[in-house]
């Protein structure tokens, strides 16, 4: 579905990507983990558009989406749920949601959506008419995730979801990402909590110094020396 | 008490006035986040073109509205896509601000160029007929600029909190990244609100050319007010705007009644430091700002 060849991007004289290759397939749960600063988020930010590729190629169904903008990369079904929430602080929850179905495609499906999403987080419902700037960090990230939800999107990519959450907070966040996975959809996920990642994950990529240093299956790098060393302190 | 009552129907009226040369200015601050300081340009540019039209064409000036709103979006959609936004890149947000000082003076001066220093009148056409309402005297032309500003602030306001576009536009303002990751193309929500703030002075001009005269300097006349106005208020607050423009109106029009047209200015701008002092934020500001615009 998704195929990274030989990715450099970075921001204006700065690269920070020296060549990522990775495929995603359709149906799959894959993760980039590495260290601060290792180019995971970048990787993330090249894909949906908002980081300019300088060479190589993003393949998505086929297709080159590396010279597209944002829009064009949403509008082909894919979403990005950045790190640190990003909420729209003086809208109202629902205010929120309604601009993930921004584009066409989705808003003709937002009611439905809408529902949907707030079945899933029936906190988000609770508090639907509320300030975003008003939530906890947890409910600020379900509303993050629920927002990246109503674009319908193909491939779903989370951005450091755990990021700044209390450890309780964490596991409800990734809870709710292994019941999305369960729903059959495709997820690149991000994180620096290693371990709750790769437990979730089938395929995993390890990201040190914009270069992917290391590839297997999500169970095998629970157990990779390198990996118990160096992120799980094991 | 009739006086009085004169007097304060006045300043509501030129309030009224100033409204609507601030609503554009507040807007394209509110979400662009750029001081535009062409804006009395803008305003100067519509008032010769509504003058041409109304003289040209021999229609009511208040007709000219379908030519001066449309016209004056694409000067000010032009302006955000060619001049303000190849200068984003440019790191340093003061560069933009400085090229609508450009833009400022190079209106003035091809204005200068094409009429000559000397003022024109655009036809009143009945507007500055005064209109007996109990012991208060007011000119058409002046309900007709009150009726419409209140309009388009209650307009804005619908738009901005219960449209698809106008949540996007609020979007960008309030996280750029995040709207592109919604897939809002933040550069068309700029280009976009750029063109509605400068079609409202469009709309604007059409109102006041029949009431002032028309001269190459009209815009910084107006526009030093619509500053003030849009600062008491709270920058990037739409009902700020009005709120600033009636207290403005109101205290400039008793000021230069009871203390003296001298001290006029005076009065207003003291008042205005006193203001700024008390609240930095302006009347309403950071509390009910573009991006505070609820449903």
């Amino acid at each position: 579905m998704l195929e990274l060849r030989d990715v450099h991007a970075g921001y204006g004289p700065t690269t920070i990507l020296h060549g990522v290759s990775l495929t995603v397939q359709a149906g799959e749960v894959v993760t980039i983990v590495g260290g601060n600063g290792a180019g995971k988020t970048t990787t993330l930010r090249a894909i949906a558009g908002v980081v300019s590729t300088t060479a190589g190629q993003i393949l998505f169904e086929g297709e080159d989406i590396s010279t597209l903008s944002p829009h064009d990369i949403v509008d082909l079904g894919i979403t990005m749920i950045p790190e640190g929430r990003q909420l729209f602080p003086d809208m109202t929850v629902r205010e929120n949601l309604l601009m993930g179905a921004y584009r066409p495609a989705a808003r003709a499906a937002r009611a439905d959506t809408l529902e949907e999403v707030l079945t899933l987080f029936p906190r988000v419902r609770e508090r639907i008419d509320q300030r975003a700037s008003h939530l906890s960090g947890g409910e600020q990230q379900m509303v993050a995730i629920a927002r990246g939800m109503m674009a319908r999107p193909k491939l779903l990519m989370f951005d450091e979801p755990s990021l700044g959450l209390a450890p309780k907070i964490v596991s409800q966040v990734f809870q709710v990402i292994e019941q999305i996975e369960a729903s059959g959809a495709t997820v690149l996920i991000v994180e620096q909590n290693v371990f709750h990642t790769l437990k979730a994950a089938n395929r995993g990529y390890v990201l040190e110094n914009g270069e992917i240093v290391l590839s297997d299956d999500a169970e095998a790098l629970l157990t990779n020396d390198h990996i118990r060393q160096a992120y799980l302190g094991i | 008490m009739d006086t009085f009552l004169q007097v304060l129907v006045n300043g509501i009226m030129l309030g009224g006035l100033f409204t609507i040369v601030a609503i554009g200015l507040t807007l394209i601050f509110g979400i662009v986040k750029v001081i535009n300081f062409a804006h009395g340009e803008f305003l100067m540019v519509g008032m010769y073109l509504a003058y041409l039209l109304t003289v040209g064409l021999g229609v009511h000036p208040y007709v000219t509205v379908v030519a001066l709103a449309p016209a004056l979006f694409v000067l000010g959609a032009l302006a955000q896509r060619f001049i303000i936004q190849p200068l984003l890149a440019a790191r340093d947000e003061h560069v933009q601000i400085f090229a609508t000082v450009g833009l400022s003076t190079a209106l003035i001066n091809l204005a200068l160029m094409v009429f000559g220093a000397d003022i024109v009148n655009t036809p009143s056409s009945g507007l500055r007929t005064p209109l007996e309402i109990g012991p208060v005297r007011v000119l058409i032309g002046q309900i007709c600029i009150l009726v419409t500003a209140v309009v388009a602030v209650i307009g804005l306001q619908l738009f901005l909190g219960r449209t698809n576009t106008g949540r996007a536009i609020r979007a960008v303002a309030q996280n750029r990244t995040a709207a592109q990751l919604m897939g809002i193309n933040a550069n068309r929500m700029h280009i976009l609100t750029f063109g509605i703030g400068t079609a409202c002075v469009g709309v604007a001009a059409a109102l006041v050319a029949p009431l002032y005269p028309t001269s190459p300097n009209i815009g910084t006349y107006f526009v030093l007010t619509a500053f003030v106005v849009v600062v008491l208020g709270g920058l990037g607050s739409i009902p700020g705007a009005l709120l600033g423009a009636m207290v403005i109106g109101v205290v400039d029009a008793m000021s230069g009644f009871y203390i003296g047209s001298d001290l006029r200015e005076a009065v207003v701008f003291g008042m205005f430091l006193v203001i700024l002092i008390l609240r930095p934020s302006g009347l309403l500001g950071s509390r009910s700002t573009l991006s505070h615009v609820s449903p």
